[in-house]
């Protein structure tokens, strides 16, 4: 605020006078160390850093002193006002200290009250892990493809090498959509339509070499269709997770170091995979594939002190089937066998859900119990 | 299959001390078989057991039952001419045996299975200082009455351990489909000595005598169906002669029960070669045999007493009488061998495996024998299997060979294969050399013949009509190397684009969903009319048009749903059964709409050569449309009560917020508006639309239906066609230019009649408001008194912001009154004073 232009008046010079000042200065400082609380302090602060203030009538003043004796008196008048900014300002904090410590603990509350009035969901774990699966394939260049879950037979067996008398392709393994004449006159067996529940996911695979042709890089997971009764270790509804890489000189070593790879990124550090030979019509040569336990390591094996509940103490998990794709495949699907050979596997998505995550029945993946799903959050 | 560990070693000559688990461990990472169990037999049995014999006989009467106090003779030395010293003094109650025969005795010290301790005691006032055995004790099964008598040329004072083979392994092992050479001792055997690298001792290998046309009389009319077909005949068997214990053992521990010498040799041969067998009684049998195709109601009772029905596809032995017996698959009652059969007339054949196959499937009869002929049995083990047949009726059996051998058809290989010797190294990724490829394919039981420099000729053995391919021989070579010679390679997949729009779209619906409390189910996708029924859905809705199962899971559901809803709620009526009141689930799935004038039948194409593009075009003219759905259910409270306050119950407003949270995820702009639609609350359906087309509905769900499927009271339900909500492009997200210019609010309420959506007015405040609108918020809803009767109250908060200025307070007025206007002249709102 500019002060008033007054003309020069000796009588009020004595304000800016030595002794007035460190009067006026001792004075604001008593006042401020006797205000006991934020209240009274802002009292105080009013009267000695205010409009009124002495110290600021005295500043006022110095315009009124000789040139020569402005500069001593504005510096001494200067010095007061920082002394008193200081101990105002000192007094404050020692003051709001006080006070936070009585006030604020009056404010206390439990913080350990629940809060949970947003409720909280979850995604299916058989959702989430197919996702982490197909995850880890996207990285490594994969293609995620779907395919419809009523297929033909010709998708689902024919193109797959399934010879047309095959044992699965019968009411007993499959289910079939029943047919116009299903039960009678032309199709007594009821398995006439060509349409089944995919009892795989390798149909995508045969329509996606149909559609894009060699080389293919893809994993397609997804719903799957059986005729086994439900119990604790079957469903007629499961999920599984296929893979197909179709390419110049891809080798059964190849087909491992994928797997290698899989278990890894899936599983931990260094657990890798076994291969025993099998029999599936759709690769040539194909394997069973077995899991290193990726919580013992194996060293449960012969030691019943320290049984491993992931692996029954065997030290291998069986985990799925693969191989090297039948060159009858890939002529079915317009593949030159002659310049592409490619690899293909499976898992059973659920199979895996329980020994990852140790799901003791298939039933409660199926049942929709809030209670299994939400433990499992919005990944896995 | 199931192999007796001492029975297999008869053919491999495997080091001394291999176990019965190295074997089948072997075998499983070479795919000789793989392990399934291994079940150690005489499991708790310990000596002194010992071969024992009569010496003399005490009857005791005056007991309950008659008993015998028997002196045994137990050790070789006491066995010699006119001694009978140190026998043991042992009390029996059996009664089937004589002074003289040879018998199995536990002797103090031994324990029997079950934890049977034998001890010398006192019993019926005699000293009785052992147990004479029988079957049962032994853990030998349950068949036989009585204690065992061994042949008389039983070493006595033996140890019966040994000699019965009590202390055994049997190791039973998974066989695939395509190894049925492995359903046989032979074929287990051949791959032992193939994995141990030691000889194998071929039990087929013996001499077989030339054909001629003595034989029993054999006519082959469809030899597609029978290749070969090999008889002979044995007369002046003994029907009185049993099947040695030897034979019973073997029998027993492979799973199969003994019956009667002549069927137990023909079980015991098929097992050991894999060539099942069957045996008529020639007595019965009258006229040739023929095998040809059923004839359209010919019935054949089975030696099983079942009476079948005979299909024209189905390959029969018959004679003069007609059918007597499904060939490969069961033999017929009438030609069946009895107790008093003392001429039997031996068939060793080979029948087509589809054929029988098919049979097994027609008849739902599984064989022992139609398993083997179903995984192609060995055509070229038919001569030596009846040869074997024939020299244990021989041997055991009293019987004499007549000479005729009527052998029809001729053993076939499977055809050559050339291939590169590198080929199975090229498959593998392995650097085999040829020695290693040439010695594992003949190992296989390959002929193999040079072509050139760098090709092989192959031809596979007669038992391994699997190798068709090149791939099958490159198979062999690379598991009987093993597939730990494999290198963990990883190649190089070409460059990928990730995840396509739709299934990122799709991850990040359920992420949100479940972000806002839902709980993702995955409920079985079938359903039948009942579940329809209880929506209330209308007789012409298409929902009723499902797609029907040939053998569903259960009668009430046959199809394959139209809609998520009755799974879900399915789901909710469980957690809520369960105790769990307060539900907001959803689910994610394909439903299934059969196509109008759709194909009846998805054809079935070619497998020789890529179908052409129209072919597949049939093949997906014929399935069903499947579109992929999301589905919401809600009941109980949305936000629970807690010491804060009440909860809020869940209801159709939440259901119709799952639609908006989809679309946000989707990127789309929803559009809601009235509806009534099944299964909803007439009131309370929202149609939901996405650029004008109807994509689902959500709301309350309709009372009726509520109490039908007894859910609780006001349940909630959304569904909408995901698919649809999906752009066919990529939407880019455009960002908006931010001012940072004040913002000016005007709050306006509205008064339109109670039916005017709250939408539209909105919509047309957004529209009148221009340019400087920033946003428009519902803040309240009134009805009441004060307004009259079917009048609504709606009070907007107005936002208006300029990019480079600040706004007066006329313009922001001036904005707000156009908006005003609009709304009034659209919905007939009227400024509330
Ligand atoms: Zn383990």
């Amino acid at each position: 605020m500019s002060a008033p232009n007054k003309s020069y008046d000796p009588v009020e010079v004595e304000a800016v006078k030595p002794d007035e000042v460190a009067r006026h200065r001792a004075d604001a400082l008593a006042a401020i160390a006797a205000a006991a609380s934020l209240d009274e302090l802002h009292q105080v602060k009013i009267a000695v850093t205010g409009d009124r203030a002495p110290l600021a009538l005295a500043n006022r003043e110095i315009g009124a002193l000789p040139p020569a004796a402005r500069a001593e008196a504005g510096k001494r008048i200067g010095e007061a006002r920082g002394a008193v900014k200081t101990a105002l300002a000192q007094r404050q904090s020692e003051l709001e200290t006080e006070r936070d410590a009585r006030v604020l603990v009056e404010e206390a509350v439990d913080v350990t009250l629940p809060w949970d009035r947003a409720p909280r969901g979850a995604r299916h774990p058989l959702t989430t892990i197919q996702e982490r699966i197909a995850d880890i394939f996207v990285a490594m260049g994969y293609q995620v493809v779907d395919g419809p879950e009523v297929e033909a037979e010709w998708y689902n067996f024919d193109a797959l090498n399934f010879p047309p008398d095959h044992p699965v392709r019968d009411l007993q393994d499959t289910f079939f959509v029943a047919g116009r004449d299903a039960g009678q006159g032309q199709d007594p067996a009821g398995t006439g339509s060509g349409m089944v529940l995919r009892t795989h996911t390798s149909p995508v695979q045969a329509r996606t070499l149909l559609a894009q042709g060699a080389p293919v890089y893809v994993v397609s997971p997804g719903r799957t269709y059986r005729t086994d009764e439900l119990d604790a270790t079957h469903t007629p509804v499961f999920s599984q997770i296929e893979g197909l890489a179709v390419d110049e000189g891809l080798t059964m070593a190849d087909l491992k170091g994928t797997l290698d790879h899989w278990a890894t990124a899936m599983f931990g550090d260094g657990v890798v995979t076994r291969l025993r030979p099998h029999f599936f019509p759709f690769t040539e040569p194909s394997a069973e594939v077995d899991l290193q336990c990726f919580v013992c390591k194996g060293a449960s094996v012969g030691d019943p002190d320290n049984p491993c509940r992931t692996c029954g103490s065997e030290g291998w998990i069986e985990w799925g089937g693969c191989g090297i794709v039948n060159p009858r495949v890939l002529i079915a699907c317009g593949v030159d066998p002659e310049r592409y050979s490619g690899f293909a596997f499976g898992m059973g998505v659920e199979r895996t859900l329980m020994f990852l995550n140790n799901v003791q029945d298939m039933r409660d993946m199926i049942e929709g119990d809030v209670r299994f799903t939400l433990p499992f959050g919005m990944e896995i | 299959m199931r192999v007796p560990y001492s029975w297999l070693r008869d053919y491999v000559a495997l080091p001394d001390g291999t176990t019965a688990f190295a074997v089948a461990d072997k075998l499983t990472q070479t795919g000789g078989g793989k392990l399934e169990t291994i079940e150690r037999v005489g499991e708790g049995l310990s000596g002194p057991l010992v071969v024992g014999k009569v010496a003399a006989i005490e009857e005791l009467t005056g007991f309950k039952k008659p008993i015998r106090h028997c002196q045994v003779v137990v050790t070789a030395a006491a066995d010699g001419p006119g001694s009978a010293a140190d026998p043991q003094l042992i009390v029996c109650g059996a009664r089937n045996f004589a002074v003289g025969d040879h018998v199995v005795v536990a002797l103090p010290g031994a324990v029997l299975p079950g934890d049977f301790k034998i001890a010398a005691r006192k019993t019926y006032s005699r000293d009785s200082n052992g147990m004479i055995c029988s079957a049962r004790e032994l853990g030998l099964g349950e068949d036989h009455d009585g204690i065992i008598v061994l042949p008389a040329d039983s070493p006595v004072g033996a140890d019966a351990i040994a000699y019965l083979g009590l202390d055994d392994e049997v190791i039973e092992f998974e066989v695939t489909p395509d190894r049925g050479y492995t359903l046989s001792l032979r074929g287990i055997a051949r791959e032992a000595a193939t994995a141990f690298d030691v000889p194998f001792q071929d039990p087929a290998g013996i001499q077989t005598p030339e054909a001629d046309d003595s034989g029993y009389p054999v006519r082959v009319e469809d030899p597609a169906g029978c290749d070969v077909f090999v008889a002979r005949t044995v007369t002046g068997i003994d029907p009185r002669a049993l099947s040695p214990l030897w034979m019973q053992r073997r029998l027993q521990m492979s799973g199969m029960r003994p019956i009667s010498l002549i069927v137990d040799i023909a079980n015991y041969v098929m097992l050991e070669l894999g060539q099942p067998i069957h045996t008529y009684d020639r007595q019965r049998l009258s006229g040739p045999i023929v095998v040809r195709r059923a004839r359209a109601g010919e019935v054949l009772e089975t030696l099983d007493g079942g009476e079948r029905r005979l299909d024209p596809a189905d390959l029969l032995i018959t004679d003069d009488s007609g059918p007597i017996g499904l060939a490969g698959v069961m033999g017929g009652a009438s030609t069946e061998i009895h107790d008093g059969s003392t001429e039997v007339v031996v068939e060793a054949a080979h029948f087509q495996a589809t054929s029988i196959a098919k049979t097994v499937r027609r008849h739902k009869l599984p064989s022992e024998a139609a398993k083997r002929f179903e995984r192609d049995a060995d055509p070229g083990a038919a001569a030596a299997a009846a040869q074997r047949v024939v020299d244990l009726l021989v041997e055991l059996a009293g019987g004499t060979a007549e000479p005729g051998v009527t052998v029809i058809g001729a053993v076939t290989r499977p055809a050559a294969l050339t291939i590169p010797w590198t080929y199975p190294g090229r498959v593998a990724g392995v650097d085999y050399t040829r020695e290693e490829v040439e010695r594992r394919l003949h190992q296989v039981g390959c002929d193999l013949e040079a072509a050139g420099d760098d090709d092989l000729v192959v031809t596979p053995p007669s038992w391994r009509a699997d190798l068709r391919d090149p791939n099958d021989l490159a198979e062999e070579v690379i598991r009987l190397e093993g597939f730990d010679r494999l290198p963990s390679t990883l190649p190089k997949a070409t460059a990928g684009t990730g995840y396509t729009h739709a299934q990122r779209i799709r991850r990040r619906v359920g992420t949100a969903l479940a972000s806002a409390g839902y709980v993702e189910v995955l409920a079985y996708p079938f359903l039948g009319q009942a579940d329809l029924d209880a929506l209330g859905l209308p007789e012409n809705d298409p929902r009723r048009i499902t797609v029907p199962l040939a053998n569903p899971i259960s009668e009430e559901q046959p199809s394959m749903r139209t809609t998520l809803l009755p799974g879900l709620l399915a789901a909710l009526r469980r957690n809520v059964g369960r105790g769990t009141a307060d539900l907001a689930l959803f689910e994610q799935g394909l439903v299934f709409h059969p196509r109008k004038d759709a194909a009846p039948v998805a054809p079935r194409l070619t497998v020789e050569r890529r179908p052409t593009d129209e072919e597949l075009a049939s093949l997906d003219a014929a399935l069903p449309r499947q579109p992929r759905r999301v589905a919401v259910v809600l009941s109980g409270l949305r936000e629970p009560a807690g010491w804060w306050g009440p909860g809020r119950p869940a209801g159709w407003q939440d259901a119709i917020q799952a639609a908006r949270i989809i679309a946000d995820a989707c990127r789309v702009e929803l559009e809601i508006s009235q509806d009534q639609h099944e299964p909803w609350h007439p009131g309370r359906c929202a149609r939901l639309a996405v650029n004008g087309r109807l994509v689902g509905h959500a709301g309350e769900l309709h009372p009726r239906v509520v109490a039908e499927l007894g859910l609780p009271p006001r349940t909630a339900a959304m569904e909408l066609e995901l698919d649809r909500m999906i752009p066919a492009e990529e939407v880019l997200t455009q960002a908006p230019g931010i001012s940072s210019m004040p913002v000016a609010t005007q709050d306006v309420a509205l008064v339109v009649d109670a039916a005017v959506p709250e939408h539209d007015v909105e919509a047309a405040l957004r529209e009148g408001a221009g340019a400087l609108l920033e946003s428009v918020r519902l803040f309240d809803v009134y009805t009441g008194e004060r307004i009259g009767e079917g009048r609504k109250s709606l009070a907007f908060a107005l936002r208006f912001r300029a990019p480079d200025r600040t706004l007066t307070a006329e313009e922001a007025s001036q904005a707000r009154d156009s908006a005003v206007e609009l709304a009034a002249s659209r919905t007939g709102a009227v400024l509330r004073s």
